[in-house]
């Protein structure tokens, strides 16, 4: 590629055109802050939405970068499950968000989707206790089983201690081996 | 010359394929599974890790063998979780860059330009180009030195102790300039929000070019130790395969993804701090295995150390932080003569500097893949939420399907190449 030879994708305000020329009212909000596209969905309907991301071509987001949570403690929705997106053939770049109620801490899990999802979703549940309805693996996997709350909750103490764990037997963890 | 062939193989993006001539590279040394014979009873549980005196970081595989065959692994990560990410809402948005310089310990000065660029992209601030060189300098000698740690110790795993040191002899080179430049060797904390903490004494330049030098050297004869020696050859080639679409639909980017022939690098597809002003290529393998990553990472540095010698000639006098009070400390000076320095110190120190309020997502290219930082502010002086995004984490997800089919002694160099660090894998 030739010098400053970057493809050039849509922009964010395209993307969120079509986004929503795509998808309707399925998108409940966006915006385009510093320069990054960003749709709000439902959780209901966010499997369809996320294969379609995946798969049409104005968007065809190949690469699911990243899922992640923040702890909005004190808003309604309490949880903002985010997900970053790439479209290595466009080139360009998409940020999904889910509202999720502290009640009920569940979206959907996109591992049928992208396999990275596995131990990124593994992640949000172990730091925000977010369930991921259809995980295959649904372990921690920052902390250890015998840990208690999610860390990354904005209610969980920076400072809290808790005791050692004596060491177990790795065999009856209750982990299925696929053989 | 053996440097020649070295570069012969970065000027095309794709890999010749005759690379390692007389070696005929078998179709694969992947045993299919399901075995077709009833195995499950000779199954065997074994533990490596989390200390096993190959594997250079704290990781678990919980294996599953048939003999020395890999039926099914089970990769544990966590051993090194250090509660980044909660530890950055506890401080001021500066106070966060001590503690990314312990993510990807090998390469901090490239988390450090990852972090700043991404504050600075809710800031809204655009650094002065000295700056924006000075951090690509300083990103590609740390890539440089992440590479030659990777490969200098997947090779002395598989044997070659003389290669190993070597390379680590060349990163002491380089460590050397880190040193000179930043005054640390690993915790450098060198990026500021708006710049950098100091400029290059005049001298840099000049050293950096006699530490290219040495590093090509010793690189020239890593490559005659090393590219064509038939231990290392078969030991790499074939082993670790992943194909194109799992590497993206695993996430896996970095040497990992371009490994497989993905054309795939942050700098070229969206270029940040500059990137665009440099002449580079991104060296491309075919076959995706452990042999390709040795050598994309090889002719990366070959490609790293070419920006390097541009920057340094597009090095011009200038500024190295922007202008403005409300984010960059006053002069020392104005600080310890006047109290309206003084209280503008204090301000800056004590509350942080105000980042207005809104979300951003700034990827630059790690040593590994796609470093990423999502930072969310709420208008205060310190950060909502830092996220992370490390590359080698998503390269550890995929570890477990890289490793089954094969051998025991496979998982070495395959977790080699996956060069997981601890400080970024577990934050």
């Amino acid at each position: 590629m030739a010098k400053g030879g970057a493809r050039v994708g849509l922009t964010p305000e395209e993307l969120i055109a079509q986004a929503q020329a795509s998808f309707g009212d399925r998108i409940r909000a966006a915006h385009h802050d510093c320069g990054d596209a960003t749709v709000v969905i439902s959780r209901e309907e966010a499997l369809g939405i996320f294969a379609s991301l995946r798969d049409q071509p104005p968007f065809r987001f190949n690469f699911l970068i990243d899922v992640t949570a923040v702890d909005y403690l004190g808003r309604d929705p309490r949880f903002e499950v985010v997900y970053h997106l790439y479209s290595l053939p466009q080139n360009h770049r998409l940020r999904v968000k889910i509202g999720v109620p502290e009640s009920e801490p569940w979206v959907h899990s996109l591992v049928p989707l992208w396999k990275a999802a596995n131990w990124l979703e593994r992640e949000v549940w172990d730091m925000f206790g977010i369930r991921f309805l259809g995980h295959p693996d649904p372990r921690r996997i920052l902390m250890y089983e015998e840990f208690v709350g999610h860390p990354l909750r904005k209610d969980y103490p920076v400072n809290k201690r808790q005791p050692l764990e004596p060491e177990r037997d790795p065999i009856d963890v209750g982990w299925k081996f696929n053989v | 010359m053996s440097r020649g062939s070295l570069k012969e193989a970065a000027a095309p993006v794709a890999r010749p394929t005759n690379r390692a001539a007389g070696f005929q590279r078998t179709s694969s040394k992947r045993i299919a599974l399901p075995l077709e014979h009833d195995a499950t009873e000779e199954i065997m549980s074994i533990q490596m890790g989390p200390s096993h005196p190959a594997s250079h970081g704290t990781i678990k595989f919980n294996l599953k063998l048939d003999g020395e065959l890999v039926v099914d692994c089970d990769v544990e990560v966590g051993y090194l979780h250090r509660a980044f990410e909660k530890m950055t809402e506890q401080g001021t948005w500066t106070q966060v860059i001590p503690y990314t310089d312990r993510l990807n310990y090998v390469s901090p000065l490239i988390n450090n330009v990852g972090y700043a660029l991404a504050v600075e992209k809710l800031c809204g601030i655009r650094v002065p180009e000295r700056c924006e060189v000075i951090r690509v300098i300083m990103s590609e000698i740390s890539r440089v030195t992440d590479h030659l740690t990777c490969l200098g110790m997947a090779a002395n795993e598989v044997g070659a102790m003389t290669a190993g040191f070597l390379m680590i002899e060349a990163r002491e080179a380089l460590w050397d300039i880190v040193e000179a430049v930043t005054g640390a060797r690993l915790t450098v904390s060198y990026t500021r929000i708006g710049g950098v903490t100091r400029d290059f004494s005049p001298d840099i330049p000049d050293r950096v070019h006699g530490a290219l030098k040495n590093v090509r050297a010793i690189l020239a004869d890593c490559d005659k130790l090393l590219t064509r020696n038939r231990i290392f050859y078969e030991r790499m080639a074939d082993v670790g395969v992943i194909s194109a679409e799992d590497a993206i639909s695993f996430g896996l980017t970095g040497p990992l993804l371009r490994s497989c022939g993905v054309n795939y690098d942050v700098r070229k597809a969206q270029p940040y701090s500059g990137y665009e002003r440099f002449d580079f290529d991104v060296p491309l393998g075919t076959k995706g295995d452990n042999y390709d990553r040795f050598l994309c990472r090889v002719n990366e540095i070959e490609q790293s150390m070419h920006i390097i010698e541009q920057a340094l000639q597009a090095l011009r006098p200038g500024p190295v932080c922007i202008d403005d009070p409300r984010f960059v400390l006053p002069p020392k000076q104005r600080v310890y003569n006047s109290i309206e320095g003084l209280m503008h110190h204090f301000k800056l120190i004590m509350e942080g500097a105000k980042v207005p309020r809104g979300e951003a997502y700034q990827a630059v290219e790690g040593a590994n893949g796609e470093l990423g930082f999502y930072v969310v502010s709420d208008g205060s002086g310190r950060p909502y939420r830092v996220r992370v995004r490390p590359p080698c984490f998503l390269g550890m997800a995929a570890l477990g399907d890289m490793l089954k089919g094969y051998m025991l002694a496979d998982i070495i160099p395959t977790f080699g190449m996956i060069n997981m660090i601890g400080g970024e894998c577990d934050r």
